[in-house]
């Protein structure tokens, strides 16, 4: 080997970019990256919502959640690119090089990440991230911790299949192990529920007799990767920034060391009053969850909307991707001269339990069409209405895997529920209802 | 009421099937209407299977996903029917009653018995179009096997107009910056060098599209759309009286 071979080797192992740096440029042509973000002007939550001029752009999901934190003065977001993922994390990268997020950067996993989202949030800024089925799964036991530890943050999930066999596509049973966690959890239909639920998120997730943190679900794939008419706001403006000195809940003072999470030892230690602390605290953090209906009633118009179920033949309850289904299935039926009302569920934590009660008093059929297994969805709708309506509750149709629901599956129940013809894709035991058999509903309930 | 096409496309990779349903999309959006795409497929290589789904109405479209019981199916490969290249099997599983299946190829093909019979009992309309033929004959090359059999569809079911067909093309190929995948892109560029000219590209394009319809047209096929406009008519005039 030559000496002249063997330097150049040594000087530049790897190929260092140091060697090969380029002449700088003239400092008059160096634009500011973050010239546009640094224009955007604060207005209240109010006006971003209800009073801002929109307009019509055709997106994808990923974009949709992207442009809502552009919007959201958000502090940090963390990423992981796990597969299966949507491309918001990405985008919020770019949003990042463009100054509209302040820091961000790729944890070593979904735990990392999530529990790195607790620290961030616990020392008072404004904190998003996004992943989807697996990843859920592998965050979940930080997540599981967040509402207790009283964090304000909004997560996104899209959601993908995490049972076996495996699969990439889009099923939301994941949401099922979120609705337990004392989180606020919300199901997006569309690119235009994930904008404006993200940016509600952050305002609800803030409010100090909430202090919870927000999970905006949507059926991945279906809503993130797919364009859909978004009506936004201008890029100029963005919502007030967080303010965790007037939070319920103090910051962690990382300025004067050591910094604790809390002031008091951990509680872990098995006594009576661990048992009544952990009472307390769970009660406060459900009792929160009660207390963020009034925010959501007031900046998202409501927990659930209804169409059309008073004088309905039968209603539609349904969430996310069902309930985009379900609309089409509406369509069929009066083809059909069927009546069918639709309930979309906007937020399943806090659930709607009053406004069914109210809405199934009189309905007949509930058919309630779910993408996934188990049917999370009927079981809470069968729960929230018992004893309030008499209605003959079917729980499916139900897709899984990442089938798309075919519409004329929900017309067929609707079909079976009215005239009593056997279904040929829900079982008797998934049917609940005055003229059906109890025991075999009780097994159904047993094992959902 | 809504007057609503769903539609099912097969084909194996590199015929456009993407690029087919995209342009018939554009076309019926462009002539006011509704209209939605989601295609599907594996890994992206020549001759692998590939499906699309297109939506058509004149009313906002919400649902999404796949489409499992179609009005209309187009078979853009033979092979899609005897090998069996395609994510639905057979061809026109869920099929509604009175669909139209148009399939490329020269002639009529010898199904299965068995799915002949039940094509015929959910009284399925079959077109034969040698699609490729035209393609090869028009524009010198295959590779508008795609555009021969949107024209076609647009002749039987009327849904869109060779005018809003060749705007769609121009707006593909002169860019509204929709690339629908890597590959798709490259394909793109191969296309258009073996044309050399943007212009020259989309005229054979165009050229095809009105073969295709022009085919269909003059075997007859148009009857389905005319048979449709006629029973609205009369049911508009029923409506009136």
């Amino acid at each position: 080997m030559s000496e002249s071979l063997e330097t150049a080797v040594k000087t530049n192992p790897q190929g260092d970019p140091i060697t090969s740096v380029a002449a700088p440029k003239p400092a008059a042509v160096q634009k500011d990256p973050h010239a546009e973000a640094k224009k955007q002007r604060v207005v209240t939550p109010e006006y971003m919502f209800f009073e801002a001029p929109r307009t019509r752009e055709f997106i994808t999901g990923s974009e949709a959640a992207k442009e809502a934190v552009r919007r959201s003065n958000v502090d940090l977001s963390i990423a992981y690119p796990i597969t299966p993922q949507s491309e918001t994390m990405q985008l919020i990268g770019v949003l990042y090089g463009e100054g509209y997020v302040k820091e961000y950067y790729r944890g070593e996993e979904e735990y990392g990440v999530m529990s790195a989202i607790a620290g961030a949030s616990r020392a008072g800024v404004r904190c998003f991230t996004a992943t989807a089925g697996p990843g859920t799964l592998r965050g979940l036991e930080p997540i599981a911790s967040w509402p207790g530890h009283r964090l304000p943050a909004v997560a996104m999930f899209t959601c993908r299949v995490v049972n076996a066999p495996l699969a990439i596509q889009p099923d939301n049973i994941e949401i099922s192990y979120l609705l337990n966690c004392g989180m606020i959890v919300f199901h997006a239909e569309n690119q235009q529920d994930m904008f404006d639920f993200i940016m509600k998120g952050f305002i609800i997730s803030e409010m100090n007799d909430v202090t919870l943190p927000v999970g905006v679900c949507c059926d991945g794939f279906f809503v993130t990767h797919a364009r859909g008419y978004v009506h936004m706001q201008e890029k100029g403006i963005k919502l007030p920034p967080r303010e965790a000195w007037r939070g319920a809940v103090p910051v962690l003072d990382a300025e004067n060391p050591p910094a604790r999470l809390s002031r008091d030892a951990p509680v872990q230690k098995s006594n009576f009053m661990a048992y009544n602390i952990h009472a307390v605290w769970q009660q406060e953090v459900w009792a929160a969850v009660e207390r963020s209906r009034k925010y959501i009633n007031k900046l998202m118009g409501g927990l659930c909307t209804a169409e059309n179920v008073e004088n309905a033949d039968a209603v539609i309850v349904a969430s996310g991707s069902a309930a985009a289904q379900s609309r089409e299935a509406v369509r069929l039926c009066a083809e059909k001269n069927i009546k069918v009302g639709l309930i979309k569920i906007r937020s399943l934590r806090p659930f709607p339990t009053q406004e069914l009660r109210q809405l199934c008093k009189n309905v007949k059929l509930i058919v309630i069409p779910e993408f996934n297994y188990v049917g999370w969805l009927a079981k809470d709708v069968a729960t929230a209405i018992y004893g309030h309506s008499k209605a003959k509750i079917i729980a499916g149709p139900h897709v899984y895997g990442g089938q798309s629901m075919p519409v004329e599956l929900i017309v067929d129940e609707v079909e079976s529920g009215l005239t009593g013809k056997k279904s040929t894709n829900v079982p008797l035991s998934a049917i609940m209802g005055t003229d059906v058999d109890q025991a075999a509903v009780a097994h159904f309930m047993q094992n959902i | 009421m809504a007057k609503r096409f769903n539609i099912r496309m097969a084909g194996v990779g590199g015929q456009g099937v993407v690029t087919g349903s995209h342009i018939l999309s554009t076309a019926v959006i462009n002539a006011g209407g509704e209209s939605t795409i989601v295609p599907f497929y594996g890994s992206e290589k020549r001759m692998a299977p590939v499906e699309s789904y297109v939506r058509v109405s004149d009313e906002p479209i919400y649902e999404i996903g796949e489409i499992t019981f179609p009005h209309i199916i187009i078979i853009f490969h033979p092979q899609v029917i005897t090998h069996g290249k395609s994510y639905t099997m057979p061809f026109y599983f869920g099929l509604k009653e009175d669909g139209v299946c148009l399939i490329n190829n020269d002639g009529p093909m010898k199904l299965h018995k068995d799915q002949a019979r039940e094509l015929e009992e959910r009284r399925a309309r079959m077109f034969y179009l040698p699609a490729t033929k035209i393609s090869l004959e028009v524009a010198g090359m295959d590779l508008a096997t795609n555009m021969a059999l949107m024209g076609a569809i647009g002749c039987i079911t009327g849904l869109t107009t060779i005018a809003a067909l060749e705007q769609a093309v121009k707006d593909r190929f002169l860019g509204k910056g929709f690339v629908v995948s890597g590959g798709t892109a490259a394909l793109d560029s191969v296309v258009e060098r073996k044309f050399k000219k943007k212009q020259e590209l989309i005229d054979k394009n165009v050229a095809v599209i009105k073969a295709g319809w022009d085919f269909a047209a003059q075997n007859g096929w148009d009857e389905v759309s005319k048979a449709a406009k006629k029973a609205e008519a009369v049911a508009a005039a029923a409506a009136r009286a």
